[in-house]
C-alpha cells in the first residue's frame, strides 16, 4: 500500500476561498455600487475571466506536468468555447433576427 | 401556512394516492424492522460505491417512475377515451401531462440507461469500478432525492401544471403561482447535478482506465455510445441548469429574466430549453442504439457490421444534436430565414441515421438469428423507430411543421422515437444484461407474452394519433371532441395493452426469481465482449486480472486463446474504495434545503445548504484511501466463483 504523506489541500482551499470572494465582489459591483451599467458590466466579465481562470488553474489542474502526459485539454477547451458560441450567436440569431 | 394549503386536498385520486403512499411505507418500515434488514438496507445499499449496486438502484428507481409515468399515462388515456368524460378535470389533466412527460424523460429513461452504463461500461472495458466511484455514488442520490422532492409534489403543495417544457410566461410566478412550478425547478435541478456528475466521471472511466491494449477503436459500441452521450451531458447540461436557475431566481426572488414585465423575453426560456431539450432526446437515443448493436451482434453471432461507420454516425449525430433545437419553436415567428436554416440541419441528421439503420440490417443480413426476448426487442425496434424517424422529418420541414406543431401528429412522433427506441432498448438491455447482474436470466415464456403484449399495445396506442393530428386534434387538450371519438377509443384500448406488457414483465422478475435456473459460467449468451469474461456473480473488484486486448471484440478473441480474467500466475492485491454513507447524507441534506425552498421557506433552506456545504468540508478533508483486496481472497472467491 503506498502510504502518500498527508497534506492539506491548499490549493483548493485558496481557490475556494478566492472564488466566494470573487462572487462576493461581482454581486456588490450589480447590487451595491453607483457605477453606470457600462461600468458594471465591463467589471462583472472581467470578474468572469478571472473566475475561468482560478477554477482551470486551482482545480481543473490545466498547468501540472506531473499529472500523466502533462498537457492542456486544448480538446475540451476548445469544444466548450463552440458550445458558449453556439449558446451566445445562436440565441441572437434566433432571438434577434426579423423583429 | 395551515395544513390544507400544504396537503393537496378535495381530489378522491390523490386522498387513494396519499392511502397507497403511507401502506407501502409502512409495509416497508415493517419489513425492513422485522426481518432486521436496516443494517443491511445501510451497509449494502445506502452506503455503497460499488458500481454495479448503484445501477441496480438506478434502474429499481427507474421502474417505479415508469410506472408512476405509466400510471398518469393510463389516467389520461381514460380521460380522453370517450368526449365529455369527467374522470379528470381541467386541472389535474393539466398536472398529470406535466409529471407525465418529465418523470419519463428525467426520472426513467435517463436513469434506466444510465443504470445501465454503470452496471455494463466499467465491465466492457475491464476497468475494476468509476473514476470517481464517491462521485457516482453522488450522482445516484442526487437523481434519487431529486426525483422524489419531484414526485411527492402530487400530495404536497400541489404538482407543476405547465408542460413538461415549462414556457414562461406560463409557468412564471405571475400566471403559476405556488409550490408547484417550483418543484419542478428545484427536481429537475436537483438530479440535474447528478447528470452532469454522472457524465464526467463515465467519460473520465472511459478515456482512462480501458485495460491494457484496449484503443478507442476496439472499444465495444455500447462504450462508445456511453461515450459520445457523455460527452452531448457535459455540454447540454449546464444550459438546463443556467436556465433553471434563472426562472428559478424569477420566481422566488423577483427578477425579470423571463416575464412579460420588466423587459423581460419570455421567449428566451424556449430557446434554452431547446438547446438542453434536443441534444437531451440523443441523449436519450444514443444508448438505446448502442444497446440494440450489442444485442443484434450477439443473437446474429456476427461481428457488428461497420463498426467504425457506427461510431462516426454516432460523433456525427452528437455534434448535429446542437444545430437543430429551433425545429421545437418554428411557429415562434423567427421568420423565414431562421426557420430554414433549421429546416436543413433538421433533416441532415437523419442522415447519419439512416446510416445506422443500414448497419443493423448489414449485421443481420444473412446471419443465424437467435431468436431471444432481447432480441425481439431490436428487430422490433427497426421499422418502429423508422416511422418516428420519417415523420420526424416531415414535422422538420419548417412550413408543414405549422400544420403539425402540437397536434397529436407530434406526439405520435415522439412517442414512437421515445418508446420504440429508449423503452425496447432498456427492456432489451435489462432482459440482455440481467444474468450478469442476478446470477439468472428471465424466463423466456412470459418474457415473450410481455414483449408481444407491449410492442402490439405500443402500435395501437400511438399509430391511430397520426391520424388523429391530422385531423386536428391538438395536443394537451382534456376534452375532445366526438369527430375524434374512434381513434381516441382504439389508442387507449392500446395503451392498456402496454399497461397489461409491463404488468407481466414485473411478474416475470418475480417469477424468474423463483424458477429459473441460476448461471453456472459468466457467459451467457456466448456474448462478444468482456463483461461476459467475468464470472457471475461478478466479485465487486469485477477482475481479478486484467486481460490484455488485441482487438475488437475481445472476449472472442479470450475464448479462442483460451485465456480467461483469472491469471493465478498475474495476481496482485486489488485497491478498492471503501463504502461511505456522506453521499447519502449530503444529498439528503441537499433535498431537505430544496424542499424548503420550494416553499420559499428561507431560514430553513439556508440551514440546510449550510449542513449540505460542512459535508462539503468533511469531505474535501477526507483521508480514506480504500483497502485492499489480498491475493488469497481473490483466490478463494474466483476459484469458488469459477467452480476450479
Ligand atoms: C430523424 C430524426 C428526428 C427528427 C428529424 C426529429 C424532428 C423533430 C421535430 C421537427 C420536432 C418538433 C415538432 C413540433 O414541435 O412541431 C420534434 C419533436 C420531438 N422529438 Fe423528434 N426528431 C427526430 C428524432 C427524435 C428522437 C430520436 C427523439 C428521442 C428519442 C425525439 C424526440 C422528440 C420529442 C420528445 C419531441 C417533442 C417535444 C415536445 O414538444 O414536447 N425525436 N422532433
Ligand atoms: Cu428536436
Amino acid at each position: 500500500m503506498s502510504n502518500q504523506v498527508k497534506k492539506v489541500p491548499t490549493q483548493h482551499i485558496v481557490g475556494f476561498v478566492l472564488s466566494l470572494v470573487l462572487t462576493a465582489l461581482a454581486v456588490w459591483t450589480a447590487l451595491g455600487s453607483d457605477l453606470s451599467t457600462a461600468w458594471i458590466i465591463t467589471i462583472i466579465m472581467l470578474l468572469a475571466v478571472i473566475q475561468a481562470g482560478i477554477q482551470l488553474v486551482m482545480f481543473m489542474h490545466i498547468v501540472e506536468p506531473e499529472s500523466q502526459n502533462g498537457h492542456v485539454p486544448w480538446n475540451m477547451i476548445f469544444h466548450g468555447f463552440v458550445t458558449a458560441a453556439i449558446v451566445v450567436v445562436g440565441s441572437l440569431f434566433v432571438m434577434v433576427y426579423g423583429f | 401556512m395551515s395544513l390544507d394549503e400544504f396537503f393537496v386536498t378535495g381530489e378522491p385520486l390523490i386522498y387513494a394516492g396519499m392511502v397507497a403512499i403511507v401502506l407501502v411505507t409502512s409495509a416497508i418500515i415493517f419489513l425492513l424492522t422485522y426481518f432486521k434488514k436496516w443494517g443491511w438496507l445501510w451497509r449494502e445499499w445506502l452506503t455503497t460505491v460499488d458500481h454495479k449496486k448503484i445501477g441496480i438502484m438506478y434502474i429499481l428507481s427507474a421502474l417505479a417512475m415508469l410506472f408512476r409515468g405509466g400510471a398518469d399515462a393510463l389516467m389520461m388515456r381514460v380521460q380522453l377515451a370517450f368526449p365529455d368524460l369527467n374522470f379528470l378535470n381541467t386541472q389535474h389533466y393539466n398536472e398529470i401531462f406535466t409529471t407525465h412527460g418529465t418523470v419519463m424523460i428525467i426520472f426513467m429513461a435517463m436513469p434506466f440507461l444510465i443504470g445501465l452504463m454503470n452496471i455494463v461500461v466499467p465491465l466492457q472495458i475491464g476497468a475494476r469500478d468509476f473514476a470517481f466511484p464517491y462521485v457516482n455514488a453522488l450522482s445516484f442520490w442526487s437523481f434519487f432525492f431529486g426525483a422524489l422532492l419531484f414526485n411527492i409534489s402530487f400530495v404536497i403543495g400541489g404538482s407543476p401544471d405547465a408542460g413538461w417544457t415549462s414556457y414562461t410566461p406560463l409557468a412564471g410566478a405571475a400566471m403559476s403561482p405556488g409550490p408547484g412550478q417550483n418543484f419542478y425547478l428545484l427536481g429537475l435541478q436537483l438530479s440535474g447535478i447528478g447528470t452532469l456528475a454522472t457524465g464526467i466521471n463515465l467519460m473520465v472511466t472511459i478515456l482512462k482506465m480501458r485495460a491494457p491494449g484496449m484503443k478507442l477503436f476496439q472499444m465495444p459500441i455500447f462504450t462508445w455510445s456511453t461515450l459520445v452521450t457523455s460527452f452531448i451531458i457535459i455540454f447540454a447540461f449546464p444550459i438546463l441548469t443556467v436556465a433553471l436557475a434563472l426562472m428559478t431566481i424569477d420566481r422566488i426572488f423577483g427578477s425579470q429574466f423571463f416575464t412579460l414585465t420588466g423587459e423581460g423575453l419570455p421567449m428566451m426560456w424556449a430557446n434554452l430549453f431547446w438547446m438542453w431539450g434536443h441534444p437531451e432526446v440523443y441523449i436519450v437515443i444514443l444508448p438505446a442504439f448502442g444497446i440494440f448493436s450489442e444485442v443484434i451482434a450477439t443473437f446474429a453471432k456476427k461481428q457488428l457490421f461497420g463498426y467504425k461507420a457506427m461510431v462516426w454516425s454516432m460523433i456525427l449525430i452528437a455534434a448535429l444534436s446542437f444545430l437543430v433545437w429551433v425545429h421545437h419553436f418554428f411557429t415562434m415567428g423567427a421568420g423565414a430565414f431562421v426557420n430554414s436554416v433549421f429546416s436543413v440541419s433538421t433533416m441532415l441528421i437523419a442522415v447519419p441515421t439512416g446510416v445506422k439503420i443500414f448497419n443493423w440490417l448489414g449485421t443481420l443480413y444473412k446471419s443465424k438469428i437467435q431468436f431471444t426476448t432481447p432480441m425481439l426487442w431490436a428487430l422490433a425496434f427497426i421499422p418502429s423507430f423508422v416511422i418516428g424517424g420519417v415523420t420526424g422529418v416531415m414535422l422538420g420541414m419548417a412550413a408543414a411543421d405549422y400544420q403539425f406543431h402540437n397536434s397529436y401528429f407530434l406526439v405520435a412522433h415522439f412517442h414512437y422515437v421515445l418508446i420504440a427506441g429508449t423503452v425496447f432498448a432498456c427492456f432489451a438491455g435489462l432482459e440482455y444484461w440481467y444474468p450478469k447482474m442476478f446470477n439468472h436470466k428471465l424466463n423466456e415464456k412470459f418474457g415473450k407474452l410481455s414483449f408481444w403484449l407491449f410492442v402490439i399495445g405500443f402500435h395501437v396506442t400511438f399509430f391511430p394519433q397520426y391520424f388523429l393530428g391530422l385531423d386536428g386534434m391538438p395536443r394537451r387538450i382534456f376534452d375532445i371532441g366526438p369527430e375524434w371519438f374512434t381513434l381516441n377509443f382504439i389508442s387507449t384500448i392500446g395503451a392498456f395493452g402496454m399497461g397489461l406488457g409491463f404488468a407481466v414483465f414485473v411478474f416475470n422478475i418475480y417469477y424468474s426469481y423463483r424458477t429459473s435456473q441460476r448461471e453456472t459460467t459468466g457467459d451467457s449468451w456466448d456474448g462478444r465482449t468482456l463483461e461476459w469474461a467475468t464470472p457471475t456473480p461478478v466479485p465487486h473488484y469485477n477482475f481479478a486480472t486484467q486481460p490484455t486486448i488485441r482487438g475488437l471484440d475481445a472476449f472472442v478473441e479470450m475464448k479462442k486463446h483460451n485465456e480467461s480474467t483469472f491469471d493465478e500466475s498475474k495476481l496482485e492485491p486489488i485497491h478498492m474504495p471503501n463504502n461511505t454513507g456522506q453521499p447519502f447524507i449530503m444529498m439528503a441534506l441537499l433535498f431537505m434545503s430544496s424542499f424548503a425552498l420550494v416553499f420559499e421557506w428561507m431560514t430553513l433552506a439556508i440551514l440546510f445548504l449550510v449542513g449540505v456545504i460542512v459535508m462539503m468540508v468533511v469531505r474535501s478533508f477526507d483521508e480514506d484511501e480504500g483497502h485492499h483486496v489480498e491475493v488469497e481472497e481473490i483466490k478463494t472467491t474466483e476459484r469458488q466463483l469459477r467452480g476450479l
